[in-house]
């Protein structure tokens, strides 16, 4: 009796200490849930031949294969053409800036299917850049190109926003003290802003390359075949029913969790040997 | 040799304006002036950060205006140092060396000057987060002066310490200037540190010089009621010129007439420092400016104590402590104060 009344007074006083914590550890457990369950019961619970099956299937090999190297080109290209205009926003005022902000956000606001629509109007065979850019030999429907102007258009966002808090969070008089030790800008942007602002511009192409691997909608307008693996979870389950489409999913799932939580625990690493 | 010619400079809502003065070469000038005043601006426009939007900027005369910073020669030190924080102390000291692609041989040598100059050696694999301030401003310093510029910039580079750091690093200053006799421009909101360091003193406000000289000259003959009021003279009191006796001019406030050495004609204020404001028990024997007050307030100030007497007006004393130890001063009690005429400064 004495034990269990001590035991009531002290859980009863470490609610009252911790009421937020508890409350709050109670909330976020139900989104945990409500992320980990689905992808949890597609990868372990359903069926394992019908898994081991989709292992070996070339198309669904392939499929992923393709999406994984498009998303990562765009990546590259966004970070080449992104991180410029990241360091003019965070480092320069000019007139309408903040409509330049706004507009930046908007492919991740629109449906991803108007985007692709969009972009149709200007890229397809018989609008201005697809006719320039076919003129060349490039052609962006039933394209690698037109998977990759499609993930780049979504995409692209999430690593100008990064980049840009990461270059603000530079202490300006950094740059002006390598200035004034004799470094062109150039040498100030490549020596001191850019290795500051790395993890933020990092985690930005990361971010990049998980968005163009999930998107759907604007390829789909552009590009069906080849077929990335959105396109052909989405083709199998229209065509054959969830029992043909999960096998895919839970084999993309598992590969790109495998990717993320590698990059996680690198950009972790990082953080702490700072 | 610094000179600034009818410089004006824009940065966001802030201007500094029709700035003219200038710093000779190898002397320790310091600008002062309160937050605000433009002080970080008007020495990153020295260092080419800024455009100028109107004037010149000469270094060693030659016109610098329009020269980007890289070139200029001038190295800047920030309040907190801003070492770069992914480099080492090496790295960060050898940063201007390795920008120009100096050989791996000469850095080494540059690297020992520099070393036996400010005893940066055991710092050396040191990351910059690791350091305590004192270590910081040494490695900063370091770093601005291995490049061998012609001209160091100091913006506030004692605020951010400790009184114990604040000494040490004051003495690492004047030790620096004496040993490479660099012109130096060292921008404080302090006036007893622009007071012991500088050979020459700059009053900025709101973005104009408002008086140039000698230390002495800033502190003794304040220009103006704002400069005075900045360096704490304590006792300003409005009022105007209102007669002659001999060579004292007789000063009439609201209250008060106050004897005071001047060739001025006319003058707004008068200004007594409150150190040269002497406090007796018993009726001196002088006849000028000796006034009757009460003891309204006692401020430990530490070695000197600061006393408030109503007389009406209200002036401010300052005492070292032994003498007011001697005195056993407290609140309410009627004590005599004078000054002599030489030391009031007609503004």
């Amino acid at each position: 009796m004495e034990v269990w009344r001590k035991f009531a007074r002290t859980a009863g006083s470490y609610f009252k200490r911790h009421r937020l914590l508890i409350v709050f550890s109670v909330f976020s457990l139900v989104i945990l849930l409500f992320i980990l369950i689905p992808l949890f019961k597609m990868v372990f619970l359903s069926n394992k031949e019908a898994i081991w099956q989709a292992v070996r299937d070339t198309t669904v090999l392939e499929s992923i294969w393709l999406t994984l190297y498009a998303a990562l080109i765009t990546a590259a290209i966004g970070f080449v053409l992104g991180v410029p205009l990241a360091y003019i926003l965070a480092r320069h005022n000019f007139p309408l800036k903040g409509v330049v902000e706004g507009l930046i956000d908007l492919p991740i606001v629109v449906p991803h299917t108007a985007a692709g629509i969009a972009l149709l109007f200007v890229f397809g065979r018989n609008y201005l850049l697809g006719k320039w850019f076919n003129a060349i030999g490039i052609n962006f429907v039933d394209s690698l190109a037109g998977i990759i102007i499609a993930m780049l258009f979504v995409s692209v966002p999430f690593l100008i926003n990064s980049a840009k808090d990461g270059f603000r969070k530079v202490d300006v008089r950094l740059e002006n003290v390598a200035r004034t030790l004799g470094a062109s800008p150039w040498q100030v942007f490549r020596r001191v802003t850019f290795p500051l602002a790395r993890r933020s511009i990092f985690t930005g192409t990361l971010m990049m390359w998980a968005r163009g691997i999930s998107e759907f909608g604007a390829v789909i307008i552009l590009t069906y075949f080849p077929m990335v693996t959105s396109i052909l979870i989405y083709q199998r389950f229209e065509s054959y029913g969830l029992t043909q489409a999960v096998p895919v999913a839970a084999i993309l799932v598992v590969v790109c969790a495998l990717i993320f939580i590698g990059f996680r625990y690198i950009l972790q690493r990082e953080k702490k040997r700072d | 040799m610094i000179e600034l010619k009818n410089v004006q400079v824009k940065v966001a809502d802030f201007s500094l304006q029709q700035i003219n003065f200038s710093v000779a070469k190898g002397t320790y000038t310091v600008i002062l002036g309160p937050t605000g005043a433009g002080k970080t601006v008007l020495l990153e426009s020295i260092a080419g950060l800024h455009a100028v939007h109107e004037g010149e900027v000469l270094l060693d005369g030659k016109d610098v205006t329009n020269t980007v910073p890289e070139a200029r020669g001038v190295s800047i030190v920030y309040q907190d140092y801003t070492l770069f924080p992914h480099l080492s102390v090496k790295e960060n000291i050898i940063f201007g060396l390795n920008v120009r692609h100096i050989s791996k041989s000469k850095i080494a040598e540059e690297l020992e000057w520099i070393c036996g100059i400010f005893d940066v050696e055991p710092l050396l694999n040191r990351q910059p987060a690791t350091l305590s301030g004192g270590e910081r401003q040494r490695a900063a310093l370091a770093r601005a002066l291995i490049t061998k510029p012609e001209i160091l910039l100091l913006d506030e580079p004692l605020s951010a310490l400790d009184a114990e750091s604040r000494e040490e690093m004051h003495k690492q200053l004047q030790d620096t200037h004496r040993k490479l006799n660099i012109t130096t421009l060292h921008v404080t909101h302090d006036f007893e540190e622009a007071m012991s360091l500088a050979d020459n003193i700059a009053v900025l406000n709101q973005g104009k010089i408002v008086q140039v000289g000698k230390p002495a000259d800033i502190f003794y003959r304040p220009a103006s009621d704002f400069v005075a009021r900045f360096t704490m003279a304590r006792n300003i009191f409005a009022g105007k010129i209102n007669g002659q006796v001999r060579n004292e001019k007789i000063f009439q406030t609201d209250s008060l007439e106050i004897c005071a050495v001047s060739e001025k004609k006319t003058a707004q204020y008068a200004v007594i420092r409150a150190e040269m404001v002497n406090l007796t028990a018993e009726q001196p024997v002088s006849q000028a400016n000796v006034f009757r007050g009460t003891v309204k307030s006692i401020t430990d100030k530490g070695a000197n104590i600061l006393i408030t007497l109503d007389c009406p007006p209200q002036f401010e004393c300052q005492v070292p402590r032994q003498q007011f130890e001697k005195m056993m001063l407290s609140t309410g009690q009627q004590v005599y104060l004078s000054f002599l005429p030489k030391a009031v400064h007609l503004i």
